[in-house]
């Protein structure tokens, strides 16, 4: 997979910096995404990865503002071709969402609206962001349809989402998100509803999309093999923090943080006997990810941490560079601490 | 009963469902088969991995298996004891001897345990039922069974609520494991997990395994995780069962297209890989259009002509290798 190095004179197409997202609960702040940072290239997929409760889908909807209470975001920048979408006024957003950066959502299921036909649906936003006029719209709908791989687009644009099968409702998803030729798309769990030989489909199809568009895509998702597909380069998160990032052969193949090396070894492989020269059994981490409603003052990871040692559980770790395009965040790396 | 006998037998096991037959404009009915002659056997300490698409049956053959869906055909026998007629029955007593040791697993132990009680009244209930003349033994089981599945005596009196998704997973286990059976029937149950907490519950599964010499029948879209649980592994697809195999053989050498075209489809997790994909066009028909022939004909990619016109049976090779295909790999 060829990876885009980014350079300093071509600046990144999207920067978030020191990100923070809090729940204000009835129990407390849960700190759900806390200072972080990532950026992703012209032409280049990010993929965000981490389990639930990490931060990786909270973050992506910070970026365009669309946090549901009662999170809020309490500080940071999301840099945008030149400005900072966090500080635009809401009125400017509503020009960003869906027309500069789009979403693919997990569930094309619950993500399209069941009551208006695929043309209508997709019509309104070409209309509402003055891309085509009514009459133009279906054309431009018809072309997408095509592209996504849908056959006789003109028939499906009359057809209502409980019509289609999930493979198809995904495609008239990504179709969705592609309309106004956005400059980056953001895709949480795309294919996690999906049948493997469906996602397989899926995956192919946004692989060549992005070939034939040089789309820049964030995807989020908790699946490794999605990641080790479709991702140039990779940010592993875990309790709110990032971990680690790096190209994706530099996350798969000499990974640095502790997290990142573990969960690689406990996942089950498809292309590894485990009964050849007697049972064995995963190396799996022990205990689990801790509550962000009061995270441990340290490191995130420090509890579960084969290397920890006093330090860590006191101060948080800083990223720091370990290698070309390769952050981590592990006083043991070489991190910088600050105290929590 | 035999111990040498398998542990469960599944024998032409069907489950229809007519619809569409009756109503206002009396369409022309049709016959879903959810599970269409599926036969296969497990032996004590052995877990068949039951794998394939949704809507493929699989769930459907575990539920016919404990009567919780009621198979419109077939047999299957447990321990030597043909149960289904027993369940059709449904004496009290008989009944509960075969669910005691019979035991399901769910999908997501959020929605498998109840709120309100506490995780020793959960692990009592079993015990009320199945052991009501063990009463004075009770509270030593629960304990026993904490320590089993990796859990604290004390955890006995907190609610599911105060407890992790991997936690109240091994809730559900002890629950299942609580009077004693003989092979437990494991639906998704790590597919609601975090993934740092899956292979936990995983390598439980098979050191209880190993400690309490249990079958397991293990239901799972998850194809790494059969791979690491399974000793054996059937294939469905559209309510048939189409390869079956020990389980190194399944993933190294697939013989049935289906198989190979589903094994290929899961992303591996490294970006240097070469694996080829077999791709399938099209997705899984309407289980009410049933093709013709073999199942798979439309999307295989070797179909041939006799694919189409006739179904193909079910036939074990000399290594015990089952396949349902009339020009394999």
């Amino acid at each position: 997979m060829p990876s885009i190095p980014v350079s300093a004179s071509s600046p990144p197409l999207l920067r978030a910096e020191g990100l923070v997202v809090h729940f204000h609960t009835r129990d407390g702040v849960v700190r759900a995404v806390d200072g972080v940072d990532f950026e992703v290239g012209r032409g280049e997929t990010l993929g965000i990865v981490g389990e639930s409760g990490s931060g990786k889908t909270i973050s992506s909807l910070a970026l365009l503002r669309l946090v549901p209470p009662p999170a809020r975001i309490e500080a940071g920048r999301v840099l945008f071709e030149g400005e900072d979408l966090l500080a635009l006024p809401e009125t400017a957003m509503t020009r960003v969402r869906g027309r500069r950066i789009s979403m693919i959502f997990q569930n094309p299921a619950t993500s399209l609206n069941p009551i208006l036909s695929v043309g209508a649906q997709l019509s309104e936003i070409l209309v509402w962001h003055g891309m085509a006029t009514k009459r133009e719209a279906p054309e431009r709908i018809a072309e997408l349809l095509r592209l996504v791989g849908l056959t006789d687009p003109a028939a499906r644009l009359r057809q209502y989402p409980h019509e289609l099968s999930g493979g198809m409702r995904q495609r008239v998803g990504i179709a969705r998100a592609l309309l106004c030729d956005p400059s980056l798309v953001l895709a949480d769990e795309p294919t996690t509803a999906l049948d493997v030989t469906i996602q397989a489909q899926i995956l192919d199809l946004l692989a060549e999309l992005r070939a034939r568009l040089g789309m820049s895509m964030v995807l989020v998702t908790h699946d490794m093999g999605v990641v080790a597909r479709m991702a140039d380069r990779i940010t592993v998160m875990y309790a709110g923090r990032v971990c680690e990032s790096g190209s994706a052969r530099t996350i798969f193949h000499s990974p640095q943080h502790p997290y990142t090396r573990a969960l690689l070894d406990s996942m089950p492989r498809l292309d590894r006997s485990y009964r050849s020269g007697g049972r064995q059994l995963l190396p799996a981490i022990a205990g689990r990810p801790p509550g962000l409603l009061n995270p441990p003052a340290g490191c995130r990871f420090a509890a579960r941490c084969p290397e920890a040692t006093a330090e860590c559980r006191r101060v948080l770790p800083v990223q720091v560079a370990v290698g070309p395009d390769h952050m981590v965040a592990c006083l043991r790396r070489g991190s910088q601490g600050m105290a929590a | 009963m035999s111990t040498a006998g398998p542990l469960l037998q599944v024998e032409k096991l069907s489950k229809h469902y007519s619809v569409g037959s009756r109503g206002l404009f009396r369409r022309s009915g049709g016959t879903i088969r959810a599970v269409d002659d599926v036969s296969f056997h497990l032996r004590v300490g052995e877990t068949l991995g039951l794998v394939g698409e949704s809507g493929c049956g699989k769930t459907t053959t575990a539920r016919s298996i404990l009567h919780l869906v009621q198979p419109t055909g077939g047999t299957v026998r447990f321990e030597g004891e043909d149960i289904l007629p027993v369940f059709a029955a449904g004496a009290r007593p008989d009944v509960l001897r075969i669910r005691s040791r019979l035991q399901y697993v769910f999908q997501d132990p959020t929605l498998a345990l109840n709120p309100r009680w506490t995780i020793g009244e959960t692990l009592r209930e079993p015990l009320r039922i199945h052991w009501p003349g063990r009463r004075d033994q009770w509270e030593a089981r629960i304990a026993e069974l904490l320590g089993l599945v990796g859990l604290e005596p004390q955890h006995a009196w907190r609610y599911p609520h105060e407890f992790s998704g991997g936690q109240r997973q091994r809730v559900g286990i002890a629950r299942a494991l609580a009077v004693e059976p003989r092979l437990l029937i494991l639906d998704e149950p790590v597919s609601s997990l975090d993934i740092s907490v899956r292979a936990q519950i995983l390598n439980l599964l098979v050191s209880l395994q190993q400690r309490l010499g249990l079958g397991y029948l293990y239901i799972s879209h998850d194809l790494a995780s059969v791979r690491f649980v399974s000793s054996h592994v059937a294939v469905m697809y559209l309510g048939k069962l189409v390869e079956m195999a020990e389980v190194d053989a399944i993933f190294a050498r697939p013989r049935h297209h289906y198989t190979r075209a589903l094994l290929s489809a899961i992303p591996v997790p490294d970006p240097d890989s070469t694996q080829p994909r077999i791709a399938l066009q099209g997705e899984v028909p309407s289980a009410l259009r049933r093709p013709a022939g073999c199942p798979f004909h439309p999307r295989c990619p070797a179909a041939r002509t006799v694919c189409r016109e006739v179904e193909p049976r079910l036939e074990e090779d000399e290594f015990g290798h089952r396949l349902a295909c009339h020009n394999p790999a």
